[in-house]
């Protein structure tokens, strides 16, 4: 029986007193490959900032792996790839293999320094995203679908149980979406529990095992299947409504 | 020079800083830069004049070396690294606004000391362009040590101020302390530039950090190898700055940071001619 990874109850979350999440339950099993979608502004990012301790939630109770949040410090089981990944300075002078080795900051700790091992594992990532030839390439002279890749190798080479992935395929062109959808699929299939934010339902659907709409609240949280046949009226109900309308929850 | 090198102990003391400076000030300036944090470098080193103009005027009024302006310098750079950084937290999304509000705090209260201590001297010139025989045995034990803990830091805590360079969120979310490291980088920043003065002074310090990476950058592969030809574009232009400053009876700032410049244009220039060669060679082949 799969275990829950993340727990998410009642959780409410306020910039000042602006309300971005409102009585959200949320449920994370390990093995499971989430499409989390919503409207711009649906507090998507927000969630996510929440799971990974960069905000602290206003209500509600949150677990990670069995534990309460601000009790959990294995920060090593779960890796992020940020909306911002694809924003980076481009003319940063850093190497792939630089950038995939910074994935191992957290597993190593202070004062450690790299063990052949480690080498072995970043290779063994970069390899899995298929970048094996780029390794002392700069990373700002990859094209925007190849940097894609190598942040998920970044993400990858610390042995996460969980990875969580903000709007990754951003710029990335429709064929190279399609393989990343791929790629992350066959990363599932090994048992690695996917969290992705993406725009791109279509592709989404064809790839997740459950999917969950945000708007402030979690409207649907369901198999793809479910997803799909939602009408297009309730489906553009959901993205439609302007965020002022929903805004007198609290 | 050799023989000259070899009887003046200011001499010797001057060629040893220079060597450590060409490889520190670089070795940090790496992640100034890579951070965009090239003026702060600047901001730094006005507070620093700041505290060399205090310690001068102590000197004077009360006759004793109780501080040399080494000490006064390096502290007074160390204070202005706290108040960046508290700065920079006030002003999140504005954090270049720290430098000129820091720069001209530096200026402001160089001037008051300067003047409190009746003016300008040679002393005072020394501090602002370099000299060659202004390094005693002190100072160049303080530098050494200075150096051992720059080099010592950033051996041991290379990764975290590496990815704090590349990606500060992904920094924060990994659990290490942004932060603290942060803060520790801003001090150790303040120290470099404590001891590169003496040799670049006040005004050109911040070139001997950044000049030689944005050299470096543009032909390294990778951050490693950018600090690495950093070291050495930095220590070319130290040693033959000295060098010639010495014969040409110039203060070594102006010929450091003139060779600095040519280093970089030279390789901008040549890493351009290299690649239309590439290029034209290319289109020979297909075309
Ligand atoms: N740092 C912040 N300070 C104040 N309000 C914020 C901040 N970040 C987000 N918000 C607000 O919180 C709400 C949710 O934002 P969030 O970034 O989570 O949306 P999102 O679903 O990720 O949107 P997108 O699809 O555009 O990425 C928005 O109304 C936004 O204005
Ligand atoms: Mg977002």
């Amino acid at each position: 029986m799969s275990k829950p990874i993340v727990e998410m109850k009642n959780v409410s979350f306020h910039y000042g007193d602006r309300q971005a999440l409102s009585d959200v339950n949320f449920i994370i099993n390990e093995g499971d490959f989430i499409g989390l979608v919503g409207p711009n502004g649906g507090g998507k990012t927000t969630l996510i900032k929440l799971l990974l301790g960069m905000e602290k939630q206003t209500n509600g109770t949150i677990q990670l792996f069995g534990q309460p949040i601000h009790k959990f410090k294995e920060k090593n089981k779960l890796s992020y790839v940020s909306q911002k990944a694809n924003t980076f300075n481009r003319g940063f002078p850093a190497t792939v293999e630089e950038v995939v080795t910074m994935g191992l900051t957290a597993k190593l700790g202070y004062f450690r320094r790299l063990s052949r091992q480690h080498k072995k594992r970043i290779y063994e990532a970069v390899e899995k995203v298929g970048m094996t030839g780029y390794l002392s390439e700069n990373i700002g002279e990859l094209s925007g679908g190849q940097q894609q890749r190598i942040f998920i190798a970044r993400a990858l080479v610390s042995n996460p149980q969980l990875i969580i992935l903000d709007e990754p395929t951003v710029g990335v062109d429709a064929e190279n979406v399609e393989k990343f959808f791929e790629l992350l699929h066959e990363l599932n299939k090994q048992n690695i529990t996917l969290l992705l934010i993406t725009h791109d339902i279509g592709t989404m659907t064809h790839h997740a095992s459950r999917v969950a709409c945000l708007n402030k609240t979690l409207h649907f949280h369901g198999n793809p299947n479910e997803f799909q046949t939602l009408s297009k009226d309730q489906l553009s109900d959901f993205y439609g409504h302007p965020l002022n309308l929903v805004t007198h929850e609290h | 020079m050799l023989t000259n090198l070899l009887e003046y102990e200011f001499l010797r003391n001057t060629f040893l800083t220079g060597i450590i400076i060409g490889i520190i000030a670089p070795l940090l300036g790496a992640f100034v830069v890579v951070r965009r944090l090239s003026l702060i470098a600047d901001a730094l080193s006005h507070v620093t004049l700041a505290g060399i103009a205090f310690g001068l005027l102590l000197e004077k009024k009360t006759g004793a070396m109780l501080i040399t302006p080494f000490y006064s310098g390096l502290g007074f750079s160390i204070i202005g690294s706290v108040i960046v950084e508290r700065l920079r937290r006030v002003y999140t999304a504005f954090q270049e606004l720290a430098i000129p509000i820091i720069l001209s705090g530096g200026v402001g209260l160089s001037v008051i000391f300067i003047s409190m201590a009746n003016g300008f001297n040679t002393d005072l010139y020394n501090y602002l362009f370099g000299s060659v025989s202004a390094v005693s045995r002190h100072d160049l034990y303080s530098i050494i040590i200075i150096a051992i803990i720059v080099c010592t830091v950033i051996f041991l805590l290379y990764k975290e101020l590496f990815l704090l360079s590349f990606d500060e969120e992904q920094a924060v979310v990994t659990g290490i302390h942004a932060k603290r490291i942060h803060f520790v980088f801003i001090v150790l920043t303040a120290l470099v530039i404590a001891a590169s003065i003496r040799i670049v002074g006040v005004l050109l310090v911040s070139a001997l950090m950044t000049l030689p990476v944005a050299a470096s950058i543009r032909i390294a592969k990778g951050f490693k190898q950018t600090i690495i030809y950093a070291i050495i574009y930095g220590e070319t232009a130290v040693i033959l700055g000295l060098v010639s400053g010495y014969y040409l009876e110039i203060p070594p700032g102006g010929t450091i940071v003139m060779l600095l410049i040519l280093l970089l244009i030279t390789t901008i220039v040549t890493k351009r001619v290299i690649e239309n060669l590439k290029s034209r060679k290319h289109r020979l082949k297909t075309g």
